[in-house]
């Protein structure tokens, strides 16, 4: 996510709100963000998306969704969000003979 | 917004549907399928989310007990992944068109099912160990499988889970290995454990591919993508050698490595005990469904208390902004 989305108001331009962009390559993947674009409604905002990040077949399925709807979680001093202090949610965490085969 | 349109020579959306079947392509929510395959899609994800939820239950009964800080640890996060599973699960369900209160719904009122194998007591520290090394051992093998299934958000759900399962077998095979390496009493808590939870571990793969009734549709819409007796095959294949490396017995006297096949061969699985469990009448069916009806029934005010919060923060922000 683009650090515009930890903002509740999302810049405009000529008035045209802000749209965060996710394509979904080919069928089984999951929408990925691409970026974003300024359109005056929903449905323009689609067309822009889809003239902005899949001219070159890039995607089967686009999602637009207004950038102010985005919450976002705060980029700073919170590494104990994400921070990875429990080593035995790992696999590698446990030794187990070669010879078990694979587990 | 439905901006593609369908030209007048163009394939029907079932026949759509059965191309991108036939071509091994993913259904995605927004696609025309057949109201027998969402229904068949809703029915199995939601009784896996169900079993993941409820599956809770069983080693959470060991939590407070656990013999060390570290496995105490362990069984946590194991418990707690398990609720995670459950949520992808729901999540992947929702797509589909049923809302969770349903979702809950069904199966507070006993209308949704869960695994069998929930319904098993762990009698000892030792379940805790069999249920990772075994009941998990199966359901990897199942959700490997399922990584393949033809609904995406099902495919990409299965895919998340799998990753996470690893730990889950290993952290129950070292509980095994210790219990095995260690006093005559606890080698035969072990022994013990392994014999209760083998026949029920292989149950849980689900009925025989004669007698399985939605086998056939499913392989076809590419839900399933292969038997419950292949899947039995390949999990009693990987597990009795490490049953051998523990120094433990399967417990089935017709259990033999048969040369020709390349696979074990193993003994008749108690299909009527199965199904008596299924219809309810398992050591800990009422228990289990009680647990969570209550747990939900328990929780009722903390949702309640947590709305009204989000509430006054919407009226306050409403005032700031006025
Ligand atoms: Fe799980
Ligand atoms: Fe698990």
């Amino acid at each position: 996510m683009t650090d515009r989305a930890t903002t509740t108001s999302a810049p405009t331009v000529g008035g045209y709100p802000l749209w965060e962009v996710f394509v979904r390559a080919k069928r089984g993947l999951n929408h990925v963000h691409a970026g974003s674009v300024h359109a005056p409604d929903a449905d323009t905002a689609l067309q822009h998306a889809r003239d902005v990040y899949t001219r070159r077949a890039e995607g089967v399925s686009l999602w637009v969704v207004p950038s102010a709807a985005i919450v976002a979680s705060d980029p700073d001093g919170r590494d104990d969000w994400f921070g990875d202090s429990k080593p035995y949610r790992h696999p590698t965490f446990y030794t187990i003979p070669d010879e078990v085969g694979h587990l | 917004m439905e901006q593609s349109t369908v030209t007048a020579a163009g394939p029907t959306p079932a026949e759509r549907f059965d191309q991108l079947i036939a071509a091994g392509e993913k259904i995605e929510p927004r696609d025309w399928m057949p109201e027998a395959y969402r229904r068949t899609m809703i029915r199995q994800i939601a009784q896996h989310a169900h079993s993941e939820v409820i599956g809770q239950q069983p080693e959470g009964n060991w939590i407070t007990r656990a013999p060390s800080l570290r496995r105490k640890a362990i069984l946590v996060a194991k418990v707690q992944d398990e609720a995670g599973h459950g949520l992808y699960l729901y999540s992947a369900c929702e797509t589909l068109g049923i809302s969770r209160d349903e979702l809950n719904d069904l199966l507070h009122q006993g209308r949704q099912k869960y695994s069998s194998i929930f319904n098993y007591p762990t009698l000892s520290w030792a379940d805790v160990g069999a249920i990772g090394w075994l009941v998990d051992g199966a359901a990897i093998a199942n959700q490997v499988a399922l990584t393949r299934t033809s609904y995406g958000p099902y495919a990409r759900a299965m895919v998340r889970v799998c990753k996470e399962e690893s730990f889950h077998q290993r952290q129950g095979f070292e509980i095994m290995m210790t219990l095995a390496r260690g006093s005559e009493a606890q080698r035969e808590m072990a022994q013990d454990a392994l014999n209760r939870w083998w026949w029920p571990s292989l149950a849980m793969l689900g009925p025989p591919d004669e007698q399985s009734t939605h086998t056939e549709q499913s392989m076809q819409w590419g839900i399933k993508v292969e038997t419950n007796d292949e899947i039995r095959q390949k999990f009693v294949d990987q597990t009795v050698p490490q049953a051998q490396f523990l120094g433990l017995a399967v417990p089935d006297p017709a259990l033999a490595w048969n040369e020709e096949r390349g696979h074990w061969d193993f003994g008749e699985i108690d299909w009527d005990a199965f199904w008596e469990v299924v219809r309810g009448n398992g050591p800990c069916n009422r228990e289990r469904l009680a647990h969570k009806v209550k747990a939900w029934e328990d929780g009722a005010w903390v949702r309640e208390a947590a709305l009204a919060h989000a509430a006054k923060q919407e009226g306050r922000g409403l005032a700031a902004t006025a």
